[in-house]
């Protein structure tokens, strides 16, 4: 049998010799996400499986092509998790379309983000190498930090063929509370109750709702819902509804209109801009329906101190960049990283930003 | 003496004997105020080692500016003339990597000092890469609020360098490491270009380069400015000592406390070797008939302390503990981890010198590196001691030594070379939190083959085409792993050990 990393690796410099750029693709879950995905499609779904799990090392390690659900049912058996809790956004979503993404759930804000908890990469560069960075371990400074600098790089800097996540254990207990109040008091006691030692795990506000789960030991869950008062939610209730965050089935994410995502500093006020909002993360993360021109969304993003992705579109949204322009410097520099790790350019071209 | 385009990044060493002090001097005393410019031998001496002090080199010169612009006209200057820099913070790191450069300027960054702002709101820090990581959690403090990663060093080290080497503490295994605690980083590239890496939200647009620069070991820019986050102080912390008859025992202990579910905010070990140092230094009250003990922390509210103690306890007992203490106020707690804090002065106290290394294995690794590390101090003829981040696997033996007696500091070397070689082998890295610096550029050639140390020179050369910053540090040169192949016998035999080892 041969190995599927080589199998992936062959057809990378089977791509080389033909000067045929490549799409990187598992199930195709996060096609939307980005600019138009181009070249011609490699699909990394040949190579899956867990190579490695202990669960006393916090560790999995997992090739691309596997089943992030496969993953997260695999960690679920030893009470573990991927504490990023990562969107799928389709039933087949990938390991590696998930790392390549970068893409965080919920959790985010008290857990970290998809990067915090990778901690090596097998990479595919753009020479056909097979290339290992990182490791399995938790602390590792050997050598620069490339197994996170291709987290969120959307496949333009090489195939992730296998990664090791951190893993944590699955929080003995939840709790779902709901406030009713204004925006600017959800931002307000978001930011009041982040600097106290709560056990805050994921927030949400729509429309006057405020939606706070609670994770961790039963003392502290017990002892934060009667802190914080507000109304409980039945369990049941609450994971649906933080499933519909996550994977943007909520009904706030139906409807045409385009969809940003608004990355913002969590103190931030509210944003004035029309259309309707949905507020994570703390106040962090601010998902906008709107109609409203890029140019205004982009403008109020930046005004606050970060940025706006242009989410999800119909086709016709006009030429309006996915992502926020990068200034001249750093541009220059996610060039000369390009051209240090594909430097014929074969994968996702154009994915992230013109030129990559 | 312009760049080498011909020949591919980081495949030989660059020569730089040709640096002309005498033009750097005049182009440095138009940027900088003359205090701010050391020129003189007994001037420079200060700056000869790091924290590491077995390897020195004197500076051409020393760079004190105390703002960024200065910084900007410094490194444009350096990039003309072809002049290495070494960028320095406090000095502790502990492999060499703010080690000046024979033909190069150290440009120390300790006037930037100032904390610009402590949002309590927002929970960030803006400090300046000067600031000491502990004056970041003092100057929280009023508001609740500290700055988590804790390297033993902290009140010395700076920001600066923790940026560069990524460093972690004693609580990193439940708060992360420098990397999870980071908003922002600003720098200036060798070209004297202002990178704004990162933002006061949770990500931004673009490849990941904070993550890149954090631990790179000042090899891509100069950091200028930090954002860190501030998290809220837990309500309690208790300390949980647990005593072992067998090091076995303790390293799978560790195992089996993560087996449990628990990620406590701290979980140390320390052998006997180790203990028995500490005790004549601090008492801290340490079983000295144990032959290890973990030092296992619980924090949060006082209710979800009491039931993670238990839990502790619980999994400690059948793991094998021997005897088990729980602090009982925040003294105690103190003094349970102060011997753990001066492991290191405590060595010092033991024996002339001694060498610290830095390996990560996986966890269930521990006990076997342990007994290994047992062997090597006969073959060595070496005693060391063992201290470490045991819940994240990173090792630190201090290798006890008199630099003065001929052929020690060899010995020393090998013996550590072997300890980071088996680290590898086990699944683990050579340096977990130190850096590779100077010291362990060799040890690089086993971690990594040729096709990741070019990928990692031509991601150096993104930022620095010309190699000028920290040259000879973190990355080896192609050249030289290939030297260190052929006179590397595998099992850690070193072939010509007489010969100087470049
Ligand atoms: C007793 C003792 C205990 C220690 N305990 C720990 C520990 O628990 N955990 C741990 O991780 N480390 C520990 N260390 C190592 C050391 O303290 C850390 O590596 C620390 O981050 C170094 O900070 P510094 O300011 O002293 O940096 P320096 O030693 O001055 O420099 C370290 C590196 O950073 C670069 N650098 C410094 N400032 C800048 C800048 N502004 N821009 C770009 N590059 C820069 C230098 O070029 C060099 O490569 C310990 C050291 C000692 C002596």
């Amino acid at each position: 049998m041969s190995n599927p990393i080589s199998i992936l690796q062959d057809q990378v410099r089977a791509a080389l010799a033909s000067d045929t750029p490549l799409r990187l693709r598992g199930s195709g879950s996060k096609d939307f996400y980005g600019e138009v995905p181009r070249g011609s499609v490699l699909d990394t779904r040949g190579c899956a499986g867990v190579v490695d799990y202990e669960p006393t090392e916090l560790v999995i390690t997992a090739r691309c092509g596997t089943r992030l659900a496969d993953l997260e049912a695999v960690l679920a058996e030893r009470g573990q998790m991927l504490a990023c809790e990562p969107p799928h956004f389709g039933p087949d979503a990938t390991v590696g379309g998930c790392v390549a993404a970068g893409l965080s759930g919920p959790r985010r804000a008290a857990a970290g983000s998809v990067r915090d908890f990778v901690l090596g990469v097998k990479l595919i560069d753009g020479n056909a190498e097979v290339m290992n960075f990182g490791g399995q371990v938790m602390k590792n400074v050997a050598g620069y930090d490339v197994s996170r600098l291709v987290c969120g790089s959307l496949g333009t800097l090489g195939l992730i063929a296998e990664v090791s996540l951190k893993v944590l254990p699955l929080p003995v207990e939840e709790a779902t509370l709901l406030f009713r109040v204004s925006e600017a008091q959800a931002l307000e006691r978001l930011n009041q109750w982040g600097g106290q030692p709560l056990p805050i795990s994921a927030s949400a506000f729509y429309n006057g709702d405020l939606g706070v789960r609670l994770s961790g030991a039963g003392a502290a869950v017990r002892a934060a819902r009667e802190r914080l008062g507000g109304e409980s939610i039945a369990p049941d209730a609450a994971r649906t509804f933080w499933l519909g965050v996550r994977e943007q089935t909520d009904p706030f994410f139906a409807g045409d209109e385009p969809l940003w995502r608004l990355s913002v500093p969590s103190i931030a006020l509210p944003l004035d801009l029309p259309g309707r909002q949905l507020i994570e993360w703390g106040g962090a993360l601010r998902w906008l329906k709107s109609t409203a021109p890029a140019a205004q969304v982009r403008d109020a993003a930046i005004r606050a101190g970060g940025h706006a992705t242009l989410f999800r579109a119909a086709a016709g949204v006009g030429n309006v960049p996915v992502f926020n322009t990068l200034d001249a410097t750093t541009m220059a520099i996610h060039r000369r990283l390009k051209q240090a790790l594909d430097p014929k350019g074969i994968f996702n071209p154009g994915r992230m930003y013109p030129g990559l | 003496m312009g760049a080498i385009d011909t020949v591919e990044p980081g495949a030989v060493e660059r020569d730089f004997s040709r640096v002309d002090r005498v033009a750097l001097i005049a182009e440095l005393r138009s940027i900088l105020p003359p205090a701010a410019l050391l020129v003189d031998h007994e001037d420079l001496k200060p700056y000869e080692c790091d924290g590491l002090a077995a390897y020195r080199e004197m500076p051409l010169l020393v760079a004190l500016p105390d703002d960024e612009t200065q910084v900007v006209a410094i490194l444009k200057a350096c990039r003309r003339l072809g002049v290495p820099v070494v960028a320095r913070g406090a000095g502790t790191g502990l492999s060499g990597g703010a080690m000046p450069h024979k033909f190069g300027l150290l440009l120390s960054l300790a006037k930037f000092k100032r904390i610009i702002k402590v949002d309590p709101v927002a929970r960030l820090a803006v400090v300046q890469p000067g600031v000491r990581n502990l004056a970041i959690s003092e100057a929280a403090s009023p508001y609740g609020l500290y700055y988590a990663p804790d390297p033993s060093s902290q009140i010395a080290c700076t920001i600066g360098g923790n940026v560069a080497e990524n460093s972690g503490g004693v609580h990193c295994l439940k708060y992360g490491l420098t990397v999870h605690n980071l908003l922002r980083v600003r720098g200036v590239t060798i070209d004297g270009e202002i990178v704004e890496i990162g933002n006061h939200a949770l990500d931004a647009p673009g490849y990941d380069l904070l993550a890149l620069i954090t631990g790179s070991e000042g090899m891509l820019a100069v950091t200028t400015e930090v954002t860190v986050k501030l998290v809220p102080k837990p309500q309690l912390a208790v300390c949980l000592l647990a005593a072992f008859d067998d090091v076995a025992k303790a390293g799978n202990a560790v195992a089996d406390v993560i087996a449990a579910g628990i990620i406590p905010a701290g979980l140390e070990m320390m052998d006997q070797g180790a203990t028995v140092a500490v005790e004549e230094y601090v008492r801290a009250g340490y079983p000295l008939d144990a032959k290890a003990i973990l030092l296992c922390e619980a924090d949060g509210t006082p209710d979800e302390v009491a039931e993670e103690v238990e839990r502790m306890k619980a999994v400690l007992g059948r793991s094998g503990a021997t005897e088990m203490r729980v602090s009982r106020s925040e003294a105690e707690r103190l003094r349970f981890w102060s011997g753990r804090k001066a492991a290191f002065p405590a060595a010092g106290r033991l024996s002339p010198d001694y060498y610290c290394y830095d390996g990560t294995v996986p966890r269930k690794r521990i006990a076997g590196l342990l007994e290994a590390i047992a062997e090597l101090e006969k073959k060595y003829g070496l005693r060391c001691i063992n201290v470490f981040h045991a819940g994240d696997g990173n090792m630190h033996p201090l290798i006890l030594f008199d630099a003065n007696v001929k052929g020690e500091l060899a010995r020393v070397e090998a013996f550590g070379a072997e300890i980071l070689e088996m680290s590898v082998a086990l699944g683990g890295t050579i340096t977990g939190e130190h850096g590779v610096g100077f010291e362990k550029i060799n040890q690089m050639c086993t971690q990594f083959r040729t096709a990741e140390i070019r990928a990692f020179h031509r991601i150096k050369a993104a930022f620095d085409p010309d190699g000028l910053l920290n040259p000879g540090k973190a990355i080896p040169t192609l050249n030289r792993c290939a030297e260190y192949g052929r006179m590397h016998v595998s099992g850690g035999q070193v072939a010509h050990p007489e010969l100087p080892r470049f």
